[in-house]
């Protein structure tokens, strides 16, 4: 970082004077803290504490759902608005005898799992288009940070592996996608070594692995902190390479069906010049991601902008069982200060690499590597119930995230080594990392459900594969660090292979919007609002008075 | 939500608004009324969408940010710059091999790098460019890698560079090339793939699959975890 000279302008950032106190304190008893090791919690211990804190639990947050194929069910009030609404498209005045594009494999979704898909699919020689909303690789891929879980060491095993992942989804894992997923995925991480993907490794190629919360066995393999960064971008680059078709800000609304109910397509929206795009394709991948920007129960994200759940309602509108959808996973380590990038991800991996969480009285709470779900219940007990969060002068509360102890543990400068996004982040504010903890909270960071798939990502609804963020079931109720990563890849190239495959011989009839009349339909004699439409494509940030003078004057369009 | 609500003059794309002083350039926009589409992406400085140029009023100086992770300041006058029309090779990376060759081969403009380290200062990552474009004139490929890895291919080293070479699509080249070619490959991952593929785990895993829930638990509860942090 040879060029901070020149940016000394930056704007700092600093703690407050009451915060400054509870840091004394955090620093005062951090050398003999740090030698002490914190109790993992018995299973009735952890079973009490999700069920009291867990936000997933609070009453009132969900409901069940009154159409389709998944009715009588529980969901997350937020999924259920996005999955019963109103298609944005009008099927009476739309016409169908229009095709824009005709292709092999339709891939919706430009992060991990669509551009797996995307590589897979034309090694098994289909033709691909891929569109996204956004640009080619903004998705969660490009900020999941930690790593990528894979048994690939002497002491590990896949056995182990599945063991963890279960234990870790509450039981409730579909156990054939988790033996897929352990299975595969010292396969996944020796293609991403082949496509030159740079992972941290000793000097004789050894991965450097590091446990998550809930491992048995160091098997996290990471890239410094830029992980998914590292994976998106290879992934990206091999795809240009390769000319295969990236339409970009062009996601898709609604699914074509034929009289058979196969899919056979997807109307795409160029939000850029509000024309459709009409595409028949013999197999469609949904790789639409997740939903964090939903914001949940009024949780901030680490999700991206275009994170707004929209493959669910696509396909339940299709017809396709969903799975898991009354369930998200909060991080338990969103920033809680500065207020300016507040939500955002701090990494797992600080709490592998040694980092501790403490209370406003430097007192530690929970042992750092239990389950996501566990750790976040913690956090949100220690400041709720317990009254001893920090809480900053915006108004925001949070528990400390002592990372000065990764240098202290494993020598000077290794946190900028290992971490260097997260000392970024920080320093940017003027908040060095190395030398003061940071304030967190939990934060909404992955849909655990989605539509149920199969080993091949393939769905109920014929011709019609899922696969990322939006697929459920492997994951149970809660994920484990590192597997998303990995099941984005495991499952891409499994449905980006099958649908190639069943593209050769499918034989798709005409294209209709037969599914969405069905289905409004339903909404209509449940008496849903006619008002509420999905895909939401985009969330809106606009300020009160900006939305309100815009309502005022009806202007539509993408937005 | 905030303690200070006084307001900031900012003036986006040269058009003069107040803002509240506790946004980011991206907020700040929203706040005002923007919804974006470019220039938008992980809100987290990890994609690169949000490349933005600004000046101060009564500085000369041209300073460029991400807009998620820049805050809004008094004077501020700014534009962002969601695109920029790049050169990018198509290549066979299995084919390459990683030297000097590769790069000149399809990046020759790497040549005219004039050192004046316009890209650095520019560089919202606070990555030394100038080293690894001079690292990549040398054909260390290894070197360029490792200083460009924490890249997020913004583009705003391209838009300043006077020799117009666009330094993230030479550095993605170097590191695919390290990753390929020079890093060495993993052995043990090859001795596990050799298991796997010879069905050692099936039996176990099958196993597994077929357990009872109450007999999973048991299992979970009594694993031995391997020592390391907390």
């Amino acid at each position: 970082m040879a060029s901070e000279q020149t940016k000394q302008w930056r704007t700092v950032i600093s703690y407050s004077e009451d915060m400054r106190r509870s840091i004394d304190k955090v620093t005062a008893n951090r050398m003999e803290r740090m030698k002490q090791s914190f109790p993992k919690l018995t299973p009735e211990e952890k079973k009490q504490l999700l069920t009291k804190f867990h936000p997933d639990y609070k009453p009132g947050t969900t409901r069940k759902l009154i159409v389709g194929a998944n009715r009588g069910e529980p969901v997350v009030n937020e999924l259920g608005d996005i999955v019963e609404s109103y298609s944005r498209i009008n099927p009476e005045k739309t016409d169908l005898s229009r095709t824009d594009i005709e292709t092999g494999v339709l891939i919706i979704g430009g992060g991990g799992a669509g551009a797996a898909a995307a590589l897979a699919a034309q090694e098994e020689g289909a033709r691909v288009l891929l569109c996204t909303k956004l640009r080619f690789g903004d998705a969660n891929t490009m900020m999941a940070q930690g790593g990528i879980q894979a048994a690939d060491k002497e002491n590990d095993s896949p056995a182990s592996h599945y063991l963890d992942v279960m234990g870790g989804g509450g039981y409730t894992n579909i156990p054939g996608l988790v033996q897929t997923l352990v299975k595969d995925a010292p396969s996944v991480v020796e293609w991403l070594e082949d496509l030159g993907m740079m992972f941290d490794k000793e000097a004789d190629g050894t991965f450097v692995t590091m446990h998550g919360g809930g491992t048995s066995r160091k098997r996290m393999h990471a890239a410094r902190d830029y992980t998914g960064a590292e994976i998106m971008r290879t992934l990206r680059d091999e795809v240009i390479n390769r000319d295969i078709q990236v339409i970009e800000f062009s996601p898709a609304i609604e699914l074509l069906t034929d009289a058979e109910g196969n899919c056979v397509g997807a109307i795409l929206l160029n939000m850029e010049t509000n024309e459709f795009v009409f595409v028949k394709a013999k197999t469609i991948i949904l790789a639409t991601g997740g939903s964090g920007r939903l914001h949940v129960q009024g949780f901030p994200t680490t999700n991206h902008y275009g994170a707004t759940g929209d493959g669910l309602p696509l396909a339940y509108r299709a017809g396709a069982k969903l799975a898991f959808v009354d369930t998200i996973q909060y991080h338990p380590t969103g920033v809680a200060f500065p207020e300016l990038i507040s939500g955002l991800l701090i990494t797992e991996k600080m709490r592998s690499l040694g980092s501790q969480l403490v209370n406003i009285d430097g007192e530690r709470f929970v042992n750092e590597l239990e389950t996501r779900d566990a750790v976040a219940s913690a956090i949100i007990r220690e400041c709720q119930e317990r009254g001893k969060g920090v809480r900053t002068p915006e108004g925001l509360v949070g528990v400390w995230l002592d990372t000065p102890l990764i240098d202290i543990l494993r020598g000077p400068d290794r946190t900028l080594r290992l971490a260097p996004a997260m000392v970024r982040q920080f320093k940017r504010f003027g908040i060095d990392i190395t030398k003061d903890p940071i304030l967190v909270y939990a934060t909404q960071h992955y849909q655990n459900g989605g539509v149920l798939i199969d080993e091949d990502g393939r769905t109920n609804v014929r011709n019609l594969h899922v696969a990322g963020e939006v697929a459920g079931g492997i994951h149970g109720r809660n994920r484990l660090m590192g597997n998303s990563l990995l099941d984005i890849l495991v499952f891409g190239r499994r449905a980006g292979k099958d649908a190639a495959k069943r593209s050769r011989t499918a034989q798709g009839g005409k294209p209709t919007l037969e599914h969405v009349v069905r289905f409004h339909k339903e909404l209509k004699k449940a008496a849903v609002s006619t008002d509420r439409h999905s895909p939401i494509i985009l969330p809106d940030y606009r300020s009160k008075e900006a939305k309100i003078e815009l309502e005022a004057f009806a202007v539509r369009g993408w937005e | 939500m905030s303690t200070d609500k006084s307001a900031v003059t900012i003036y986006v794309f040269g058009k003069q608004y107040e803002v509240p002083r506790n946004l980011t350039i991206l907020t700040a926009m929203e706040h005002l009324g923007y919804r974006l589409l470019r220039g938008c992406g992980c809100r987290s400085g990890f994609c690169g969408a949000c490349a933005t140029v600004y000046r101060i009023h009564g500085d000369f100086r041209l300073r460029t940010g991400l807009a998620c992770q820049t805050p809004v300041r008094s004077g501020m006058v700014f534009s962002m710059l969601p695109f920029h029309p790049a050169t990018k090779a198509r290549y066979d990376i299995k084919n390459l091999t990683p030297d000097i060759n590769s790069l000149t081969r399809y990046y020759p403009e790497i040549m005219r790098c004039l050192q004046c380290n316009s890209c650095s200062r520019a560089c919202p990552q606070d990555l030394s460019v100038i080293d690894i474009m001079a690292a990549a004139m040398r054909g260390d490929i290894a070197n360029a890698a490792d200083l460009s890895f924490d890249c997020i291919m913004c583009g705003l080293c391209a838009t300043r560079c006077p020799a117009e070479i666009v330094q993230y699509n030479v550095a993605i080249l170097t590191r695919r090339l390290y990753g390929t070619q020079i890093a060495p490959k993993s052995k043990h991952l090859q001795k596990r793939l050799g298991e796997i593929r010879a069905g050692r785990y099936d039996d176990e895993l099958a196993k597994l699959v077929k357990m009872s829930t109450a007999e999973l638990t048991k299992l979970y509860n009594s694993r031995e975890i391997e020592a390391g942090e907390a």
